[in-house]
C-alpha cells in the first residue's frame, strides 16, 4: 500500500547541512574548494543583461520604416547617453528648427534597428548580480560557472512559515517560556543586529518594537493571520513567500494563531543563545515544497554526534512524538498510542486512517493520521 | 507516435499528477469494458528519485498485489496480455512539474491574443500572462515579464490572415529581446509556435529562427469572423512531448512505454467531456477542483472551451480562495457563528499544511463553503473566456439600433445546460453524496432541468487518453464506474417573496405512482428517484405549471409537459430558490434557511447542519 504522507519538520541539534549558492545566470565562481568562509563573503558574481526599451522611431519621425535606418544618428552598437540624439529628420528647407529629433531615454547601447516594425531597441547596461556564502562554512564544491556548495556542520530548524529573505545575526533569546506571547514592553534597544527568539505569538506592537530596534530577525511560534496582513499590507493568497520588504525576517515555527513553540525547539535555540545563525524566511508550498530555515553553524572543533541530513525515518511507530495540525486539538502534542490499520469514520462521517493519541495528561483521542506531524528526533 | 493495438482487453492507465500518480486496470468482460482494481504511489519527478517510472511502477505493482494479475517482468510492462499476464495497451497522463505552463500573445487583447489563449487552454496549458500590442504595458515591462515567468513554450498569434503584420513583428521584437530560458534543462531553445496572420510568418522566422524553437502553424484567427484552434491545439501538445516533457526526469522511458501519446492531464479531462457532449449530444459543463487550481470546461453545441483558474483551490490556493470570495460570501454557507480571526487563521494552517482533512463537522462545513465559492469564482472566470468571437460585425435590424449588445457574449446558457460533472476530491470524497449535489448547485446554479453527476475517483484523465485508443471502452466505462449519477435538479428561473408559490408539478415515477405537489419560493425539496438494477438512473416524467413570475423551461408562466428527469443516488431536487439564488442578509434567518436545505437533503449527521 501506498504511505500515508505524515509531514514533519526537522528540528536538529547538530548535522551536516550543505546549501547551493548559485548565480541566476552564468557568471564567475571566485572561491575554491576547501575556502573557510563567513556568511557575508561573497562566492560568485556575474552580469545580468540590462533592461530594454523600445523606441517607437517610426511614428516620431513620421517616416516610412524602410527610412529609420537612414535617419539614425546611431548604429547597431553604439554606445548612447540619455538625451543624446539617435536619430533626427533631415532638416526641411535647411531649417534646423523643422528638424525632429529622437532623444535615448536612457544610458545603453542601441541593440537592434528593425526595418519590419520601424522601432529601435535600446538596451541599458549590465547590472551586476553577486551571490554570498550566507551560511558560516567550508567550500565542499564547484558548480562551474554557476556558484558553490557550502557545508557546515550546525543546528538546523525548520519553520513551518516565513516572510523575508535570507539574513544573519546572533540569536537571543526574550521569551521565558516557549508559552509566552512576545509584546513590545519586552523588546529593547539591545536587540539590534540580533534574531530573537518569541514563545507562542508575537504581537503586531511587537513586531514594531523589533523593527524599531533594529533586530535582524523574529521567531516564533505563531503569528495572527490579521497582524500578518497588516505587515505585508495585503493578504497572502497562496503561499509563496520570501521576497517581502517588511524590514526584516520572520521564522514561524508551529503555525497561525497562538501557538506554543514546541519544546524542543525552544530548548535548543535556547542552548544556542549567543551563536550567530544565518536565516530565511523563505516558504512555497506546492509541488517542490521550500520551508523557511534556521542554520546556527557549531565551531567545528566540538566533538559531537552527528545526524545525517538524508536519514531516511520509516513511518510512524507507536511511541513516536507527534503534534496535532488541525483543529480539534490544533498545536497540541502527544505520543502515538494505536495505530489501528483499519478505515474508521471521524465525526465528519470521512472515512480515513485514523491514530490514537495518548496526551500528558493520560486521556487519549482518536485523530486523522493526516492531521498529525511528526516531531523529529 | 506509438501504433494501436490490435487486441484490447486489458487496459492500464497512469496519471501523473504533481503529488500522487494514480493507475487504472480497465478490463474487457463479456464485452463490456469495466474499470476493475485501481492503486496509487507517490509521484516520483522530484528529488531525491527525478525519475516519474519509478511511482508509475510503484501504483502499478500495487495493482497487481490486488489483482494477482502480473503486469511488470522487471522494470517494463508486459505486452500483449496473456492469461493472467500482460495487457494490450499502457496510456498516460501527466501534470507533474507543474504541467504546461505557457505565454501567449496576439496582436489585440479581446480578439487574437483571447483565440490564442482559448487554443493554449484548451491543449492543456495553464496561461501565465496574456501579452498583446494594446496590453498598455510598455515593452521593456512585457520584456521582464517574460523572463521573470520563465514559461515552458509560447504560442504568438496576431493577424488575420492578409492582415495586420507590424503589430505581430513587434511582439516577434518583444519576444526575441526577452530571450526566455527554459524552466527545465538549459541544452534546448525554448518552443514558440507561430499561428498568426500568414503574411508575417517570413518577419517571425527573422526575429526569432536563429533564438528560439520556432514552429509555424496554420493561423487561429484566419478571419474576424471564424476561429481555427485545432492546428495550434495540436502543436502545443506536440511541442510539449518533444520538448517540455522530454525534460523533465524519466519522462523519455515513459513516453517509449506508452500506446498512445502522453497526454497534459486537463487536455485528457477535455476530451473525455467532450466526447460525452458529442456523443450523447448533449450539452455538458465539468469541473475539477483540485488543491491549488480549479479547470472548468464546457461543450455547448460542439464549441469546447477550457478555463483553469490558478490560484482557485482548496488547500493551497484555500487562502486565496478566501481573499478573493470574501468573508461574507463564504459565510453565507456557513450555518454556525465563527469569530473572525479564529476562522481566518484556520484557513491560513489548511494552507500551510495542505494535507490535513476536516476531522469534525464544523471544519467540512467550513471546507464546503469554500468549495462553493471556489467553485463560483472559476465558474465566473469560465463564462469571461468562453464567449462568441469579438469584434465580428453583426447585421443589425433598424429594431437593434438601439439595443446595441456587444459581441463576445458568453456561451454559457444555464437553461440550455444538459449535465453538470463535478470532479476532485471535496465533490468527489465528499462524506455523503448529497453534499456534493448541494455544494455544485448553490455554486453553479444550474436553470431549469438539469442532470448532475460526480467522477468517483478522478479517472477522467485516464478516460480521455483511453478514448485516442477505444471511444467505446472510454465511454462505457465513463458510463458505468467513472460517473455517480447524482439526480436531476429542477429550478425554475425567477424572484418572489419568501413562501410565494413557485409552481405546481406533477412527476409520474417509474412504478406509476404520482407525485403532485407545491413548491414555493425559498423552499428546496427531495424526492427519492433512483437507479436501476444495471446501476442506471431511472427515469420519470415531470409536467409544471409555472406562476407568471417563473421559468421551468419553457418561458415565464408557460406550462411544461413531459419532460424525463432521471434519478441517482440522491434523487430529485426541487429547488425553488430561484435565480440568481440569494440567501437571507440577516444573519439568524440565513443561519436558519442553511439548515432547512441541508436538513431536507440530509446532508449532515443531526449535530451539525441542522443544529
Amino acid at each position: 500500500m501506498a504511505h500515508a504522507y505524515t509531514p514533519g519538520l526537522r528540528v536538529t541539534r547538530a548535522t551536516i547541512f550543505r546549501k547551493e549558492r548559485v548565480l541566476p545566470l552564468k557568471g564567475q565562481v571566485i572561491v575554491k574548494v576547501g575556502d573557510q568562509l563567513t556568511s557575508e563573503v561573497v562566492v560568485a558574481r556575474t552580469v545580468l543583461p540590462g533592461k530594454v526599451e523600445l523606441i517607437n522611431a517610426v511614428h516620431l519621425l513620421g517616416c516610412e520604416k524602410e527610412e529609420v535606418h537612414e535617419l539614425m544618428a546611431k548604429k547597431e552598437g553604439d554606445a548612447v547617453r540619455k538625451g543624446e540624439v539617435i536619430a533626427q529628420t533631415k532638416p526641411l528647407f535647411g531649417l534646423k528648427f523643422l528638424q525632429t529629433k529622437v532623444k535615448s531615454p536612457i544610458d545603453g547601447t542601441v541593440e537592434k534597428i528593425s526595418e519590419i516594425t520601424g522601432q529601435v531597441l535600446l538596451r541599458e547596461p549590465p547590472q551586476p548580480v553577486q551571490i554570498c556564502a550566507y551560511i558560516d562554512g567550508k567550500v565542499v564544491e564547484i558548480i562551474p560557472n554557476e556558484g558553490v556548495v557550502m557545508e557546515t556542520i550546525c543546528t538546523f530548524i525548520q519553520g513551518i512559515f516565513g516572510v523575508g529573505g535570507e539574513t544573519w545575526g546572533e540569536i537571543k533569546v526574550i521569551a521565558s517560556s516557549p508559552k509566552e506571547i512576545l509584546k513590545a514592553d519586552k523588546i529593547t534597544p539591545d536587540v539590534k543586529g540580533k534574531i530573537i527568539i518569541g514563545g507562542s505569538l508575537i504581537t503586531y506592537e511587537g513586531f514594531e518594537a523589533a523593527l524599531k530596534n533594529g533586530a535582524k530577525g523574529i521567531i516564533s511560534g505563531g503569528l495572527s493571520d490579521s497582524d500578518l496582513r497588516k505587515l505585508l499590507g495585503t493578504d497572502i493568497g497562496v503561499a509563496i513567500t520570501g521576497t517581502e520588504d517588511i524590514g526584516l525576517t520572520m521564522v514561524v515555527t508551529e503555525g497561525f494563531g497562538d501557538i506554543s513553540m514546541a519544546d524542543k525547539t525552544f530548548n535548543l535555540l535556547k542552548s544556542r543563545e549567543g551563536s550567530k545563525a544565518s536565516i530565511n524566511g523563505a516558504t512555497q508550498i506546492r509541488a517542490g515544497v521550500i520551508r523557511p530555515e534556521i542554520i546556527i553553524p557549531w565551531d567545528q572543533k566540538v566533538e559531537m554526534s552527528i545526524e545525517s541530513a538524508d536519514s531516511e525515518r520509516g513511518g510512524m511507530a507507536i511511541g513516536d512524538l507527534i503534534r496535532i495540525i488541525r483543529e480539534p486539538f490544533f498545536g497540541r502534542i502527544g505520543k502515538v498510542k494505536e495505530l489501528p490499520t483499519d478505515l474508521q469514520v471521524v465525526e465528519s462521517e470521512a472515512k480515513v486512517r485514523v491514530l490514537k493519541v495518548e496526551f500528558d495528561d493520560g486521556k487519549d483521542f482518536v485523530v486523522p493520521r493526516a492531521n498529525v506531524e511528526i516531531i523529529e528526533d | 507516435m506509438p501504433e494501436k493495438p490490435v487486441k484490447l482487453d486489458v487496459i492500464l492507465a497512469t496519471d501523473c499528477g504533481s503529488t500522487t500518480t494514480k493507475a487504472i486496470l480497465i478490463e474487457k468482460k463479456d464485452d463490456v469494458y469495466r474499470q476493475t482494481y485501481r492503486g496509487e504511489a507517490p509521484t516520483t519527478v522530484e528529488a531525491p528519485f527525478e525519475d516519474v517510472t519509478k511511482g508509475v511502477l510503484n501504483s502499478i505493482q500495487e495493482i497487481e498485489d490486488l489483482s494477482g494479475r502480473k503486469f511488470l517482468e522487471g522494470d517494463k510492462i508486459i505486452m500483449p496480455s496473456q492469461g493472467n499476464t500482460g495487457v494490450d495497451a499502457y496510456i498516460s497522463t501527466s501534470s507533474a512539474g507543474g504541467g504546461l505552463q505557457m505565454m501567449v500573445a496576439g496582436a489585440v487583447k479581446s480578439m487574437t491574443a483571447e483565440s490564442a489563449q482559448r487554443a493554449a487552454l484548451g491543449a492543456g496549458a495553464i496561461v501565465m500572462d496574456v501579452l498583446a500590442s494594446n496590453d498598455k504595458r510598455l515593452p521593456h515591462e512585457k520584456i521582464e515579464r517574460i523572463r521573470h515567468l520563465r514559461p515552458d513554450m509560447i504560442l504568438l498569434s496576431g493577424g488575420t490572415d492578409g492582415g495586420t503584420i507590424s503589430h505581430v513583428a513587434e511582439l516577434a521584437v518583444v519576444i526575441a529581446a526577452a530571450d526566455p530560458k527554459p524552466r527545465l534543462g538549459i541544452s534546448y531553445k525554448l518552443p514558440i509556435i507561430f499561428a498568426g496572420n500568414i503574411e508575417a510568418r517570413e518577419d517571425v522566422k527573422r526575429e526569432l529562427g536563429d533564438k528560439m524553437a520556432l514552429v509555424i502553424t496554420d493561423n487561429i484567427r484566419p478571419v474576424l469572423e471564424r476561429e481555427n484552434l485545432m492546428p495550434a491545439r495540436l502543436k502545443i501538445q506536440e511541442q510539449f512531448l518533444e520538448h517540455v516533457m522530454a525534460q523533465a526526469p524519466g519522462y523519455k522511458k515513459l513516453m517509449s512505454w506508452t500506446s498512445a501519446e502522453i497526454m497534459p492531464t486537463p487536455a485528457a479531462v477535455g476530451l473525455i467531456i467532450q466526447t460525452i457532449s458529442e456523443k450523447l449530444k448533449i450539452n455538458v459543463i465539468g469541473v475539477d477542483i483540485g488543491g491549488a487550481t480549479t479547470d472548468v470546461f464546457s461543450c455547448y453545441d460542439k464549441v469546447f472551451n477550457r478555463t483553469v483558474s490558478a490560484n482557485l483551490g482548496l488547500s493551497y490556493s484555500v487562502s486565496n480562495v478566501l481573499a478573493e470570495a470574501t468573508l461574507p460570501n463564504v459565510m453565507r454557507w456557513v450555518p454556525f457563528d465563527i469569530d473572525e480571526q479564529n476562522l481566518r487563521n484556520r484557513i491560513k494552517n489548511k494552507m500551510i499544511r495542505p494535507t490535513t482533512i476536516p476531522q469534525e463537522l464544523d471544519e467540512l462545513l467550513i471546507e464546503q463553503g469554500l468549495a462553493r465559492e471556489a467553485l463560483r469564482l472559476a465558474f465566473d472566470q469560465h463564462k469571461l473566456l468562453a464567449v462568441g468571437l469579438k469584434g465580428v460585425q453583426q447585421e443589425r435590424g433598424i429594431s437593434d439600433a438601439f439595443e446595441q449588445s456587444a459581441s463576445g457574449e458568453t456561451l454559457i446558457n444555464m437553461r440550455k445546460l444538459d449535465m453538470l460533472v463535478g470532479s476532485g476530491g471535496v465533490l468527489s470524497h465528499a462524506p455523503r453524496r448529497q453534499q456534493a449535489m448541494l455544494m455544485m448547485i448553490d455554486a453553479f446554479q444550474p436553470e431549469c432541468i438539469t442532470y448532475m453527476t460526480v467522477d468517483s475517483i478522478f479517472m477522467m484523465p485516464h478516460l480521455g487518453v483511453l478514448t485516442k485508443i477505444s471511444e467505446k471502452a472510454a465511454t462505457e466505462v465513463f458510463e458505468r464506474d467513472c460517473i455517480i449519477y447524482l439526480g436531476t435538479c429542477v429550478a425554475p428561473v425567477g424572484n418572489a417573496r419568501e413562501g410565494d408559490k413557485v409552481m405546481n408539478y406533477r412527476i409520474e415515477m417509474p412504478d406509476g405512482s404520482i407525485i403532485d405537489e407545491i413548491l414555493n419560493y425559498g423552499e428546496l425539496k427531495l424526492h427519492k428517484l433512483g437507479l436501476d438494477e444495471n446501476k442506471l438512473p431511472m427515469e420519470a416524467k415531470i409536467e409544471m405549471h409555472p406562476t407568471r413570475h417563473f421559468d421551468a423551461a419553457e418561458g415565464y408562466g408557460k406550462i411544461v409537459k413531459n419532460r424525463v428527469i432521471r434519478g441517482g443516488v440522491v434523487g430529485i431536487v426541487m429547488d425553488g430558490r430561484g435565480r440568481p439564488l440569494q440567501t437571507n442578509p440577516d444573519r439568524a434567518k440565513r443561519i436558519q434557511q442553511i439548515q432547512s436545505w441541508n436538513a431536507v437533503l440530509n446532508c449532515y449527521p443531526q449535530r451539525g447542519g441542522s443544529r
